[in-house]
């Protein structure tokens, strides 16, 4: 008996250690974000709600064939893609890749999308 | 509590609706202007394509080649690839004539793809574009079964770099477009263009429901046919010369 | 001494025969990973033959599926005492057969990950999509049936929901058969015969798979089935066969009448090497003709017969499913009739297929989830049959 209570002392205080330290480094994946800053939405927002925009965007698009609107995943690509490889895949640092590899969701869109930027970055300038 | 705060932002997201209404109301005063507007597709628009059997040069290939280089597909060496539009070899059985022309998605009114595709994957458009939601295809293959005109491929390998406007991928099944991405902006399509640019041309592009239009002009003058006009599918593609 | 209680040997041997179907699973598995990950390039298929191996096991298993539990409807609902305490054998082999297959079809997707969207996203002008409800469905009753077929308060309640089932089945069954009628395009599939051709076919092949179980599971409980009720179902498999035959002969009788389907009957049973060769050799003589024989051969027709004509049917509808699926889209589509034509893409041109390794093992692996799940299915549930009271209730009258 003494002993459970002992073990679960030590597994409650593990899982506030680990909880503490999560908390203090939030966003501790150092991505390559391409242009960085407030996009077409706050990026708290986007973090959050990204997914919703696209999948309105691309039901839109799809089936009523509006275009250029600013949720587009092109335009995301267009900006977040990183600096050198041109691309929001590819490592962990990339845009995409890295923060899905972190939150662990099954990132779908560049299985037909590209996940490139279509004017290299040095072209641009 | 943080959490709770982000929820109600998106809950309300007043922002966004408000820009989606403001867009509408400019795209649709813009419709009052245009007879292609950007952005808003109608159903009093119907787009097709007419081409002429007597004009297609048996040997040329530009329109495959353009059709490649615009979506993004790898000229096809194996059964397994992709192949949008083709250029097929014909021989009358009884009088000899040989003859070539292309072949691609027909774009039918009534398109046997779209009856059969369990999740409405395979859809048309208002302005009479059939296509494929890549999204919800689960690469069943149905519609490539029902499709008279063999117009539809099943993408066999993981792929890679394709193009922006044209995505793409393993697992799913696609077909012409009548280069969808470019008539939202108002151009014709890859293989009309490479085929004037060619000199022949012999596949004309344009709105069939607009009486001033240059394709619904010739198909009032000339015999057009439907391929497999027997299936009652009322193909967006008709030829002549056949 | 009951058959459910079995000794230490038995269970021994119940437990290497399951390990023997998990291998085989497993192996499925390795080959749908195989196609998962590289897509179905590693399949023979192609953008001409777009379904396969893994359609042929499939809609043999879905089909047999439904026929099994024939032998259920006989006794719930005809009333035939012999059969009706086969019910829960027959639905337990059902839910397995019909498992199996979806499992192969599914996983033969090109986006299996997605399979959730066929829920989510319905076209009522689909017959894939009104099957997706069937199959699910004929699970459920399948399952209410094994219930009101054991339990014995249910007892009441069988013969309602062997009549819904029976219903179903039939409803399940055409709507396999549609998913090829309604392809009016391709001379193969376009004929209203199909529907009733896979009811019959159905009855034949369900009938061939539950005598291959129910013979297996006699002889590991060292019984041996009453040679008047073996010989009644023998017949009726023989009776199966034989009305199969008649429809598969009227579906092509009536494709040759039609002068454009001409081409492509002559190509299925003359011209196309490997397709005559299957379906004269593979479905008529091994899969119909030699069944027939050793089930009506006077002398012949005891328990060894059976089997073998049982398992000669099973093969014969292999072949000809194979015939009818690969075949019927190797021939190709008549796009430009009166004209010679030839394409890049196969235009004019029979399809080449030749099946891959992994699919052959997603298929093996679909038909390894259904022998596991009769396997399981009969040790946990009293499916065995027990003649002893029908025989004597029949001696007394």
């Amino acid at each position: 008996m003494k002993m459970a209570i002992r073990l679960t002392a030590i597994l409650f205080s593990v899982m506030i250690a680990a909880t503490a330290s999560a908390a203090d480094k939030p966003h501790s994946i150092p991505l390559d974000i391409g242009k960085g800053g407030k996009c077409v939405e706050e990026p708290m927002e986007m973090r959050k709600i990204h997914m919703n925009l696209l999948k309105h965007q691309r039901d839109e698009t799809m089936h009523k064939g509006i275009r250029g609107q600013k949720h587009s995943l092109a335009d995301c690509v267009e900006c977040h893609a990183g600096k050198e490889t041109n691309n929001v895949l590819g490592s962990d640092k990339a845009f995409c890749q890295g923060c899905h590899t972190y939150a662990a969701v099954k990132l779908d869109c560049f299985e037909c999308h590209t996940s490139k930027r279509k004017v290299p970055a040095e072209a641009r300038k | 509590m943080n959490q709770a705060n982000l929820d109600n932002k998106t809950n309300a997201d007043p922002k966004t609706n408000l820009d989606r209404r403001e867009f509408l109301t400019k795209s649709s005063i813009g419709l009052a202007g245009l007879a292609i507007a950007p952005g808003m597709i109608t159903n009093k628009v119907r787009w097709g394509m007419l081409i002429d059997n007597n004009q297609c040069e048996t040997g040329c290939n530009d329109c495959v080649t353009a059709c490649n280089t615009e979506n993004g597909l790898a000229p096809a060496t194996k059964p397994t690839d992709a192949q949008w539009i083709r250029k097929v070899q014909l021989r009358d059985t009884l009088t000899d004539r040989v003859s070539s022309l292309p072949m691609m998605c027909q774009h039918c009114e009534h398109p046997p793809c779209v009856d059969v595709c369990p999740t409405q994957a395979s859809f048309k458009r208002a302005d009479g574009i059939v296509l494929v939601d890549k999204h919800i295809c689960i690469g069943c293959r149905y519609c490539v079964m029902a499709c008279p005109y063999q117009a539809r491929s099943f993408v066999h390998e993981v792929l890679t770099d394709q193009k922006t406007e044209v995505p793409r991928g393993k697992g799913t099944v696609e077909s012409c477009t009548l280069c969808v991405h470019r008539v939202d902006k108002g151009e014709t399509t890859a293989c009309a263009e490479a085929c004037s640019k060619a000199g022949h041309n012999a596949i004309l592009f344009g709105d069939l429901n607009d009486p001033e239009s240059a394709i619904a002009k010739r198909i009032r003058s000339v015999a057009s046919t439907q391929i497999r006009a027997d299936l009652g599918l009322n193909t967006g593609v008709r030829y002549e010369g056949i | 001494m009951s058959s459910t209680s079995f000794s230490r040997n038995e269970s021994r041997y119940f437990y290497a025969l399951a390990a023997l179907g998990l291998f085989i699973v497993f192996l499925g598995y390795l080959g749908m990973h195989q196609m998962e990950e590289h897509g179905h390039i590693v399949s023979g298929m192609n953008n001409q033959i777009v379904w396969g191996l893994p359609h042929v096991f499939a809609i043999f298993m879905i089909v047999a599926a439904s026929g099994v539990l024939n032998i259920g409807s006989i006794g719930t609902v005809f009333g035939q005492a012999p059969y009706k305490i086969r019910t829960p054998l027959a639905a337990i082999i059902a839910v397995g057969l019909l498992a199996g297959g979806l499992a192969v079809l599914m996983l033969d997707l090109g986006r299996p990950d997605r399979i959730i969207i066929a829920a989510t996203y319905f076209n009522p002008t689909s017959v894939f999509a009104w099957n997706i409800f069937l199959y699910s469905g004929f699970f459920g009753l399948a399952v209410v049936y094994l219930w009101t077929s054991m339990e014995k308060r249910m007892y009441v309640w069988s013969k309602p929901v062997g009549l819904a089932m029976f219903a179903w089945r039939v409803i399940l069954t055409s709507g396999t058969g549609l998913i090829f009628a309604f392809l009016v395009v391709r001379q193969a599939y376009a004929s209203a015969l199909l529907p009733p051709m896979f009811i019959v076919l159905s009855f034949a092949w369900g009938m061939a798979v539950f005598l291959l179980v129910q013979a297996a599971m006699f002889a590991w409980n060292n019984k041996i089935l009453d040679p008047a009720i073996l010989k009644r179902m023998k017949n009726l498999l023989g009776l199966f066969v034989i009305s199969s035959l008649y429809l598969v002969a009227a579906y092509h009788m009536t494709n040759l009448y039609f002068a454009k389907q001409t081409g492509f009957e002559l190509f299925i049973l003359r011209d196309g090497g490997i397709y005559p060769m299957m379906f004269w050799g593979g479905y008529i003589l091994i899969g119909s003709l030699i069944p027939a024989a050793l089930i009506y051969t006077p002398g012949l027709g005891g328990t060894k017969s059976v089997v073998t004509a049982s398992a000669l049917v099973v093969f014969g509808s292999f072949a000809l499913l194979y015939v009818f699926i690969i075949g019927g889209q190797a021939y190709p589509l008549s796009i430009f009739p009166g004209y010679e034509v030839s394409s890049s893409f196969g235009d004019g041109q029979i399809a080449k297929y030749i099946p891959s390794l992994p699919e052959a093992l997603l298929g093996f692996g679909g038909l390894a989830i259904a022998y596991l799940i009769t396997l399981i299915g009969t040790r946990v549930f009293n499916t065995m049959p027990h003649d002893a009271a029908v025989v004597a209730a029949k001696n007394d009258a």
